[in-house]
């Protein structure tokens, strides 16, 4: 049984100067589900999460988000802040990005600034104790304790986040996107520098949340997290999509093994080179 | 050792090249008014040796410091004192009126009002991490507000200063939109330059601001209607309470008026600080772009940043113009928003505590050494020099958590961004 799609990117172009980061890249990520984005370094993969997240402006191609009402949302150009906020697509950096002079409890809490301030004139009215900021807090308070739990950061909340070890870092990161309620997580490498216990937790982690009802869209390197835990992958060399399937497709696909193993049998590149510019537009 | 004596060696050749001739070399106006030479060898000798030996010496204490370093460090005793720091000052400074000259209380008006200005700009440099070179503007922009309010129509001071305050936010989030994609260096210049535009309107808008002749006759604050005049006239402070008549009620009671406003700004920027909207101030000093991802408006954050600090800034203003009397151009050049910047960063970024042990130091510090004439911007220099070198995070350093779960723990300076700007 196919999911009903969530995100769909469609022709996605994303053009520096004269560099073609992503050359018309189309995929869907469905509902519920842990979507890879894989691929060599340089294939495009970052540039293809700052289109989804706003932060950057595509150059020309879709990004539509499928609301809960029905209704399709269109992403792309969307200021950055609005894609977070009202698209509830919630992302996490390749470089850990943390307020490291924050604890790791006031980094729960700035991600859930929307909720607790909705506007800034109840954000002053706080000031003097008026408004229902109390009760807001209360909640947010809440929401940062559960995600703490879920993540293990319970005891380190008071801590600066600057402070943690690596592996807690990215778990933490990891919360504090799921603190803005996202239906769409996207996670940029969440297991680049973590050993092989750290990367079995994030991989257990991860379909907790997806069986919380958050999809997941993840770029990944490690392999073995990748094939364990996705639903569904999508391969991008030199920023065009060269195979997207289940894991198992995927795997053995021979343009993505020639993309990753490089050259063993001339043919088969060959063969693989020739598949891929027959798939380009003119 | 033998290192030790050539880096000083080099130091005092150094300071011979420079002394010999700026020190050594004294022009005196002799016979028939002609400039002669009068060579100082004894002083140059003294200043040479003094170089050396602290050169010598300097260098010593480092080397013995090295050897020192890998004992771990001891933990500062500093937040165990500040304990006390804060509510002794503040008692000392809600006392003072009561036992001190009117000189005394005239010192602490001005320290206060840095106190003021210090913890206004702290709100857009400490918490949003936004570097304001311009922050003098939003105070000539509420100490004209109040003048002209006050002339053109007869307002008070007390009607008067919430206007200043919301003027001067007003400008301040003119400044913010041109400014929101600026960071570091450029937000720096771009604050300065806002600041002399404003200083350099007034100077020259002589219809509405007099131009250099400033405004003169500003009204003094009144407290429920009563007023404090020199003698004692009918609805005056002293006839009221049958008091002797004297000029230092007016003082003590602007005294107590700018250490309101200045409490105020504390408790509204303590309070901010654990509120979302300071806590998004914070975030954004830490990381802007974590902040967009998280769903933030940074514009909107950055801009009430600007608006919040420069209503304090406003406030201040008015409290000046109506401690003058008399404003001009003149008050508000660049080096009033040095001196401001100096307090908050001397004092610790973000720390309050921090910034009005920097302003009584910085201020305070300055009138005791009234005497030494030239030689006070010298002291004061080094004395500068000297606190950066020690303590190179302000007074100060490091930041309290604005939440916690268990017990709270002071976040080492070291780990906190100091802003992009």
């Amino acid at each position: 049984m196919m999911r009903p799609t969530l995100l769909s990117v469609e022709a996605l172009t994303m053009r520096f100067g004269g560099l073609t980061a992503v050359d018309a890249v189309s995929f869907d990520v469905r509902e519920g589900e842990i979507t890879a984005l894989i691929g060599p370094n340089g294939a495009g993969k970052t540039t293809v999460f700052n289109c989804i997240t706003g932060f950057y402006k595509p150059t020309a191609g879709r990004i539509t988000l499928s609301q809960p009402t029905g209704m399709t949302m269109d992403l792309a150009g969307q200021p950055g802040h609005l894609i977070t906020q009202n698209a509830r697509v919630a992302r996490t950096f390749q470089n850990i990005r943390l307020f490291s002079g924050m604890t790791v409890l006031e980094n729960l809490l700035v991600a859930q600034h929307n909720a607790v301030m909705p506007n800034v004139a109840r954000g002053l009215l706080a000031v003097f104790g008026l408004g229902d900021y109390r009760s807001l807090e209360a909640t947010a308070l809440d929401k940062a304790k559960h995600w703490l739990s879920e993540v293990g950061l319970l005891a380190r909340a008071d801590e600066p986040a600057g402070s943690l070890p690596y592996g807690q870092q990215r778990r933490l990161e990891i919360a504090r996107a799921m603190c803005t309620d996202p239906r769409l997580l996207c996670l940029d490498e969440p297991a680049a520098g973590l050993n092989p216990r750290e990367s079995d937790e994030l991989a257990g982690l991860l379909r907790k949340i997806r069986d919380g009802g958050c999809s997941v869209l993840l770029i990944e390197h490690d392999m073995g997290v990748v094939m364990r835990i996705s639903d569904h992958v999508v391969v991008l060399e030199y920023g065009k999509k060269i195979s997207d399937g289940d894991p198992a497709h995927v795997r053995n696909d021979p343009k993505v093994i020639a993309a990753y193993l490089g050259e063993d049998d001339p043919e088969e590149i060959a063969a693989a080179t020739q598949a891929t510019e027959a798939g380009m537009p003119a | 050792m033998k290192a030790a004596l050539r880096d000083a060696g080099l130091s005092a050749l150094v300071a011979l090249g420079l002394f010999g001739t700026m020190v050594g070399l004294r022009t005196d106006v002799g016979a028939e008014s002609k400039l002669t030479i009068n060579p100082q060898p004894v002083t140059v000798a003294i200043i040479v040796a003094l170089v050396f030996l602290g050169r010598l010496g300097m260098v010593l204490w480092s080397q013995n410091k090295a050897k020192a370093a890998p004992v771990a460090k001891k933990p500062s005793r500093m937040p165990a004192l500040g304990r006390y720091v804060a509510p002794v000052l503040l008692l000392i400074a809600a006392t003072l009126p009561l036992y001190s000259s009117r000189y005394i209380i005239d010192t602490g008006v001005v320290v206060l009002t840095y106190v003021m200005l210090g913890w206004g700009l702290n709100i857009v440099v400490g918490l949003a991490g936004l570097l304001d070179l311009g922050y003098v503007a939003f105070y000539a922009v509420g100490a004209y507000s109040y003048a002209l309010f006050a002339q053109t129509f007869g307002w008070g001071f007390w009607t008067c200063l919430p206007l200043a305050g919301i003027l001067a936010a007003f400008w301040g989030m003119l400044l913010g939109f041109p400014v929101l994609r600026l960071r570091g260096d450029y937000l720096a210049i771009v604050t300065l330059a806002f600041g002399e535009i404003i200083r350099v309107v007034l100077l020259n808008w002589t219809t509405l601001t007099g131009g250099p002749n400033g405004i003169s006759g500003i009204p003094r604050p009144t407290l429920f209607g009563l007023t404090f005049p020199a003698g004692a006239p009918e609805g005056s402070f002293a006839h009221f309470f049958g008091l002797e008549p004297s000029i230092t009620y007016r003082v003590a009671y602007l005294y107590y008026v700018i250490f309101g406003l200045a409490l105020l700004t504390n408790w509204v920027s303590m309070r901010l600080r654990r509120l979302p909207l300071g806590r998004a101030w914070e975030a954004l000093r830490e990381d802007e772009i974590a902040c967009r991802a998280l769903g933030i408006n940074v514009t909107v954050t950055k801009l009430t940043a600007f608006a919040i600090g420069a209503a304090f800034g406003g406030f201040a203003g008015a409290f000046f113009a109506t401690r003058q009397a008399f404003i001009s151009p003149e008050s508000f050049t660049f080096i009033e928003s040095a001196i401001v910047l100096a307090v908050v960063v001397l004092g610790g970024l973000g720390s309050q505590l921090g910034v009005a042990l920097a302003a009584i130091v910085m201020i305070g510090g300055g009138e005791l050494f009234r005497d030494f004439n030239e030689y006070r911007m010298l002291i004061f220099g080094v004395a500068l020099v000297v606190v950066m070198v020690v303590r190179p995070r302000g007074l100060v350093s490091g930041r309290t958590p604005s939440v916690t779960l268990g017990e709270g723990v002071k976040i080492s300076a070291d780990m906190v961004s100091q802003g992009h700007g």
